[in-house]
């Protein structure tokens, strides 16, 4: 791994190993612990693969009880957790850390409640966002948040990552499609926030605990909103000769007032790697590709989509086509969906990126994206939730040329503090992780860092939730505590008052 | 001696929070005050008005987002958003009525600190669910940021949902940053007739559970359905649903829905107008508002259960009732004392949920938790997230829980 420092190992923990396997088993039955190296190595990096790390061991409960006894275990033994779902995070959220047992939830894959009367549906948090899906779609229901790992990532992750996806701008992340969740903390205090009822009591510690990537506690179920699926959905694929007009095109439908379900934008090179391996039918000789999907009662979608053709060829389209069934529909996204295995294809390596910029902003993004392109000479391909200015550019490089990897690297971070530069910020979905940790000076001050870090210990005073991860400098909580109170000496501030 | 602070600039914020941590003094923070009326009573000596920090700041309708300084009034953004058809998505209620004040008043850092929603919540989500970014003054006089602008942002824990429902007892917010989006160009509202709690609860459910999309889903006892404006069943009990979207969606839809529901009897249409007025009552509590001063509750409970519940409670006690949220939200009004016993022990007979006392005189809201009382773990956790952004207790103490 290229310069990420991790915490100091704990060496006192380290050496008491073999104590604290035998402690752990006497939690779990003998198959739920790993210690094997290599039955280890499965777990040693997520999705992020430039990272790799051996755990401590490696824990499957399948009970709320048994990460209760195990949280309240590594709590009193001063030893580190990383908490792991699926698996298939983009940031390193679930790097493991050489002294953490790493606390794999695949276990808790249980569908617990369906119902269709309040439209919600728990689960436990191993089960795959599209295992959700999948248990209700018989009677017509889905759950909407859809990141493209929806196959295999789990809904405790996604909670834990507070993932989107490509119909996000619409129906929301996570945060906005949980209800409820059942977690335990670090003491091993189970607490339950929400439930089936639509908004929580108190503090909203569900939003505070979603996105926290792991750090605050663990999950351990799941109350998911789940939704009728829209009656019909159709889509248009446009070309334009310019990012500009594409741009354009996006801000127009928007403010005409559609917000439809989907819109992505891809750019030259991603429009040609897809096209190579899918044969979507896309247009070659355009720089800008545009899909817009409007999902609803056919009366709608029926008259919106005239709508949104018209605004598109006003924007100088250079290519037109509107989906006249389902199978067309989804021909023009296999060539989006496949674009980061496309990319795969022409590059050895690539380095997916997540910044969010103001949508206005595409161009100029885009420009120095180009500059900065030629300044590495990595090559970039671009990938953008175009309705909610969420953008994927994908760097090209070899990891076996030397030196290689810190290229694509640090052309990820100039393309990152661009995105904060122009407005946005550093992560629109994948999370910081480790991967964007020591990036996040150049979003927050350290004012505003400290402040994260002081709701970090409300949770977990010791830091043994995922240390290392979000924050790039870790404070004792005991010092972010205290208060330089100038009593009597901070003058009556001289305020307008009554 | 007590003071009022009317900063113009955060500065001034940060300055007087600085002067009241120096002091060992709490500090009441209001905007318009439309909402003090609400929550605990609190003996604290000293105000931080945040009224004068006013104005929109950033405003760009085909990006969707919105940005003002947290004492901006509400209907000064909400007539900026009319302008281009756009509006808050959770179309945020007005207590001032119900609390006996006047209408239309409200700043929007007050309606992030109380997470405001209303009868679209149940498709839409409420003030924290459409919130981008803040800035705030912590009670250790620390100027912070959380979130953006933008619409997708995952960086660093969301301390501007934090905020949502906090009641000013973390930090003073400042400025605040909104999601917005178009306002639907017409509505329809499906009435049906005479039914009675649980076959409305029947209704709601198929409704909500079908591709008709309804943004609103209401339910009217007879005799409470009789103080409405409008009177969509001529004062027999109406359920309602409401359609929202271009013309031709909400022809088609209403179609649909009036097919689906057709084993329950006859359903007529209210027309746009009418539709609006209504529903803006029953967002605003429209018949308990009518300045006596009994005490009212709101409950959030599991949709499907809120029949049982109030059947329950009619077996005790005398209230009027009604729904919104399917269920999910009732509106109480105790005919007698506040029983904030008997109504959180039924609410938890029937699945959980919580209950908030709205309305009653301060000597009550002194006596009777205001909000829900919390598992101890869980009011531990809330006891340390409020020492995490204030730990001298300057803040609003006590507004919500005592010691917090």
């Amino acid at each position: 791994m290229s310069g990420l420092k991790m915490p100091e190992l704990n060496q006192e923990v380290l050496a008491r190993r073999q104590q604290v396997l035998a402690d752990l088993s006497a939690i779990l039955p003998g198959e739920s612990v790993v210690s094997d190296e290599n039955e280890m190595r499965v777990f040693e990096s997520d999705g992020l693969t430039a990272y790799k790390a051996l755990p401590f061991v490696v824990v499957l409960p399948e009970t709320t009880a048994q990460v209760v006894k195990i949280l309240k275990y590594c709590h009193h033994e001063g030893i580190n957790v990383v908490p792991r779902g699926s698996g298939t995070s983009l940031s390193g959220g679930a790097l493991p850390l050489e002294d953490g047992v790493l606390l794999v939830l695949s276990k808790f894959n249980q569908v617990l409640d369906i119902d269709y009367a309040n439209r919600c549906v728990v689960v436990q948090p191993g089960v795959t966002n599209l295992g959700i899906t999948r248990a209700v779609e018989g009677e017509g229901f889905y759950y909407a948040p859809d990141p493209s790992s929806q196959i295999a990532c789990s809904i405790g992750g996604n909670v834990a990552e507070n993932s989107g996806g490509v119909h996000s701008l619409k129906y929301g992340l996570t945060a906005s499609n949980v209800l409820g969740v059942e977690m335990v903390l670090i003491s091993g205090e189970k607490i339950r926030l929400g439930g089936k009822h639509l908004d929580a009591e108190g503090y909203d510690f569900l939003g505070l605990i979603t996105g926290s990537e792991g750090l605050l506690g663990v999950v351990t179920e799941v109350t998911v909103r789940i939704l009728q699926s829209p009656e019909t959905a159709r889509a248009l694929l446009v070309g334009f000769p310019s990012s500009e007009d594409a741009g354009q095109c996006v801000a127009d439908i928007i403010s005409a007032g559609i917000i439809p379900g989907g819109m992505e934008l891809m750019d030259r090179l991603a429009i040609h790697a897809a096209e190579d391996f899918v044969h979507a039918g896309y247009p070659l000789d355009v720089e800008a590709l545009l899909i817009v999907e409007l999902d609803g009662p056919e009366a709608e979608v029926d008259t919106l989509i005239e709508i949104v053709a018209k605004i598109a060829r006003e924007n100088k389209s250079s290519t037109l086509r509107i989906s006249e069934n389902d199978e067309e529909r989804m021909l023009f996204w296999a060539g989006r969906k496949a674009a980061f295995p496309a990319v795969g294809r022409i590059s050895p390596d690539y380095y997916c990126m997540d910044g969010t910029i103001p949508r206005r902003q595409l161009p100029k993004v885009l420009a120095r994206m180009r500059e900065l392109s030629d300044h590495y000479g990595l090559r970039v391909a671009n990938v953008f939730h175009a309705g909610d200015g969420n953008l994927h550019p994908l760097i090209l490089y070899d990891a076996n040329i030397p030196g290689e990897l810190e290229k694509a690297e640090d052309f990820g971070a100039d393309i990152l503090k661009l995105c904060v530069e122009v407005g946005g910020v550093l992560t629109g979905e994948h999370g910081v992780g480790v991967e964007k940790r020591d990036l996040m000076p150049v979003m927050f001050n350290e004012v505003d860092l400290k402040q994260q870090q002081r709701i970090k210990c409300a949770f977990d005073e010791q830091h043994l939730l995922n240390p290392g991860k979000v924050f790039p400098q870790l404070h004792r909580c005991a010092e972010l505590g205290r208060m330089h109170i100038n009593q009597g000496k901070v003058p009556f501030p001289d305020i307008p008052r009554f | 001696m007590s003071d009022k602070f009317v900063p113009h600039n955060n500065q001034q914020v940060v300055d007087a929070v600085l002067w009241a941590v120096g002091e060992e003094t709490p500090l009441e923070i209001i905007g318009q005050g439309s909402k003090q009326a609400l929550g605990r009573s609190m003996q604290v000596a000293h105000t931080l008005d945040l009224s004068r920090l006013t104005g929109i700041t950033l405003y760009e309708p085909e990006e969707l987002v919105i940005s003002a300084r947290a004492g901006t009034p509400i209907a000064e953004i909400e007539a900026e958003l009319e302008k281009n058809s756009q509006e808050f998505q959770f179309e945020p209620m007005d207590y001032g009525p119900l609390l006996g004040g006047e209408p239309d008043k409200g700043t929007i850092g007050g309606v992030l600190a109380t997470n405001l929603s209303g009868p679209r919540r149940i498709k839409s989500g409420s003030a924290r669910d459409h919130i981008l970014g803040i800035n705030a003054v912590s009670g250790r006089g620390e100027a912070f940021k959380s979130g953006g602008r933008v619409m997708k942002n995952v960086t660093g824990y969301d301390l501007s949902k934090g905020m949502a429902g906090s009641w000013g007892t973390l930090a003073a917010i400042t400025d605040v940053s909104f999601k917005v989006l178009p306002k639907a160009p017409d509505e329809i509202t499906v009435v049906l007739e005479g039914l009675l709690d649980e076959d409305a609860s029947t209704v709601m459910a198929i409704a909500m559970g079908s591709s008709a999309e309804v943004s609103g889903a209401a339910y009217l006892p007879e005799g409470v359905s009789a103080r409405f404006t409008i009177q969509p069943a001529n004062g027999a009990a109406a359920t309602l649903l409401r359609l929202e979207g271009i013309a031709q969606s909400v022809e088609y839809r209403s179609k649909a829905l009036q097919k689906l529901l057709k084993a329950f009897g006859k359903s007529s249409v209210l027309e746009r107008n009418q539709s609006r007025n209504l529903w803006r009552e029953i967002r605003d509590v429209h018949p308990f508002a009518n300045g006596a001063d009994r005490p009212v509750w709101r409950l959030s409970v599991i949709p499907s259960e809120a029949h049982k519940i109030l059947l329950a409670l009619r077996m005790q006690t005398s209230v009027d009732a009604y729904y919104d949220w399917q269920g999910g939200l009732i509106w109480l009004e105790m005919q007698g004392e506040v029983e904030a016993e008997l109504v959180r022990f039924t609410i938890n007979a029937y699945g959980g949920g919580h209950a908030t006392l709205v309305r009653a005189d301060n000597e009550t809201r002194a006596t009777v938790p205001v909000f829900q009382p919390q598992e101890p773990a869980l009011a531990a956790l809330s006891k340390r997230l409020k020492e995490s952004f204030d730990p001298k207790g300057i803040l609003n103490p006590g507004r919500m829980v005592e010691g917090i």
